[in-house]
């Protein structure tokens, strides 16, 4: 790692727990401008909520979250400001069901005051284009198949023109099909330089279009590397463990 | 039963006009109450969360009858003769309202709340992970969602609301049931007179719930 990139989100001992429940133990990374960072691990080793953390989605419980020099943990901190530069993308997708396709985009971008309606909504065309849904700006999230619905869901948050883009299994819910279409928007934006961090269990997109893989279990980052390393020369047993299992 | 009608139809009537506006009222500040108390219970405060849930569980536990001698009888007492010195009264009307306001409330608080709670939790995070603020957030995204499945409801509680004017007539405001027993006393002809004042509810509730239906269908289709 070349030490002169910019660090986009810089994560110091992070923690988290749900009452008695430690969830995320003692979490460190960097994560530089234009890296694109899978997270693999079990289910429950508290991949969505170290993602949840990085936008205030969970309120932290000790440590520091710095993302483009501020510190969100702090209360003087406006999150909203924080978080209009970090899109987020959810397993499942979380359209606005009261709104058609155009409104979901021009929403935020407009109550924001980050631009006219009208430039708001030629934005959004933009991306429903990027996104190979231009045809859909009239309809109504439930008229969408789920691969739409998630295609959708990453053009909402790029309207928002963000620096950095969180994605929490954004193809776990999809029909096996469609996860392929959206795995190609996604790395669309990886080639065009997009901060991202993608939780996800596709291995094979990993290994193509991660800079880096990190392998979570019980709260810790057990491991962290390149996709060669991780993901074909894993060293913790746990890591082996959990690929002899999903591959 | 001819001669009730054309000699105090037009009593009944105008007492009938009390009883919307006593309604009407009434539902309009428990909707206020309905909207401060459902939001203070959804919110992540404890302590707001605490406070609408005791002023829902003393409403409901009360019956109407009760808090309306209470806020009747007892509030000007509390002032006038146990801390002494003031003359202070509340009229039918005020008495009324401030009774049916609060017994609604309670149930429209119950009713928002529900409603909020019903528009699936992914919603809220998705705008605020716009950077939305919570304000914004309630206002474009949940509360339109949550005030589709809140329609029904709340149009029976409007209902609820109109028949439980009847239990003011014990505090002297002459709507309907009030009137009616006047005009009892005056003919004693008791099986005609409540024949008509119920027919008067019927017609009144029939005509509300017919053009909820029509309305909550119409919601439905424009989206
Ligand atoms: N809001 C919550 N309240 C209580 N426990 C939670 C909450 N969210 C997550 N957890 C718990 O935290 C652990 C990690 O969850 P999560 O971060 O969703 O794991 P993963 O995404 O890796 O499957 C799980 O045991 C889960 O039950
Ligand atoms: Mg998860």
């Amino acid at each position: 790692m070349a030490d002169n990139r910019e660090i986009k989100v810089s994560v110091k001992n992070l923690k988290k727990d749900f009452g008695d429940l430690q969830v995320l133990k003692d979490i460190n990374t960097d994560i530089y401008k234009g890296e694109v960072v899978c997270i693999i691990g079990p289910s429950g080793s508290g991949k969505s909520t170290f993602l949840r953390c990085l936008n205030k989605l969970e309120e932290v419980s000790g440590g520091q979250v710095i993302i483009d020099g501020h510190d969100i943990v702090d209360k003087n901190t406006n999150i909203n400001k924080v978080r209009e530069n970090i899109g987020m993308v959810f397993q499942h997708f979380n359209l606005f069901n009261n709104l058609n396709i155009m409104d979901n985009l021009t929403l935020a971008p407009v109550q924001l005051k980050k631009c006219s309606k009208e430039e708001a909504v030629e934005r959004g065309q933009n991306m429903l284009k990027k996104v190979g849904l231009e045809d859909k700006a009239g309809n109504y999230p439930n008229q969408l198949s789920g691969g739409q619905k998630q295609r959708v869901a990453i053009a909402r948050a790029l309207c928002m023109q963000p620096d950095i883009m969180l994605f929490d299994e954004p193809t776990s819910a999809l029909d096996p099909e469609m996860v392929g279409e959206v795995l190609q928007v996604m790395k669309d934006l990886a080639n065009e330089g997009m901060t991202m961090v993608i939780v996800t269990h596709e291995m094979g997109f990993a290994r193509e279009v991660a800079d880096r893989v990190i392998f979570m279990d019980g709260g810790f980052i057990v491991e962290e590397g390149t996709p060669q390393e991780v993901l074909l020369n894993p060293k913790a047993q746990r890591t082996i463990d959990f690929l002899n299992k999903v591959l | 039963m001819v001669k009730i009608i054309t000699v105090y139809g037009g009593m009944l009537l105008t007492a009938m006009g009390r009883t919307l506006l006593l309604a009407l009222l009434g539902l309009f500040f428990a909707c206020i109450l309905g909207i401060v108390f459902g939001i203070m219970g959804v919110v992540k405060n404890k302590i707001l969360n605490i406070i609408s849930q005791i002023f829902v569980d003393v409403i409901r536990g009360v019956p109407m009858i009760v808090l309306a001698f209470f806020i009747y009888f007892g509030i000007p007492y509390l002032f006038n003769t146990i801390i002494g010195g003031y003359s202070f009264t509340f009229s039918a009307l005020q008495a009324g309202t401030i009774c049916l306001a609060l017994n609604c409330g309670a149930y429209m608080t119950e009713i928002i709340r529900a409603g909020i709670l019903s528009v699936d939790e992914g919603q809220m995070e998705a705008a605020r992970s716009l950077g939305l603020t919570y304000g914004m957030a309630m206002r474009k995204v949940v509360l339109p969602q949550a005030i589709k499945t809140m329609i029904p409801t709340f149009i029976n509680q409007f209902i609820i609301t109109l028949k439980d004017t009847s239990i003011l007539s014990v505090i002297g405001f002459p709507e309907l049931v009030n009137t009616a027993k006047n005009v009892q006393a005056n003919t004693f002809m008791s099986f005609q007179t409540w024949a008509i004042v119920g027919i008067m509810y019927l017609i009144v509730i029939t005509i509300l719930s017919r053009s909820a239906k029509v309305l909550e269908r119409r919601l439905n289709v424009g989206r």
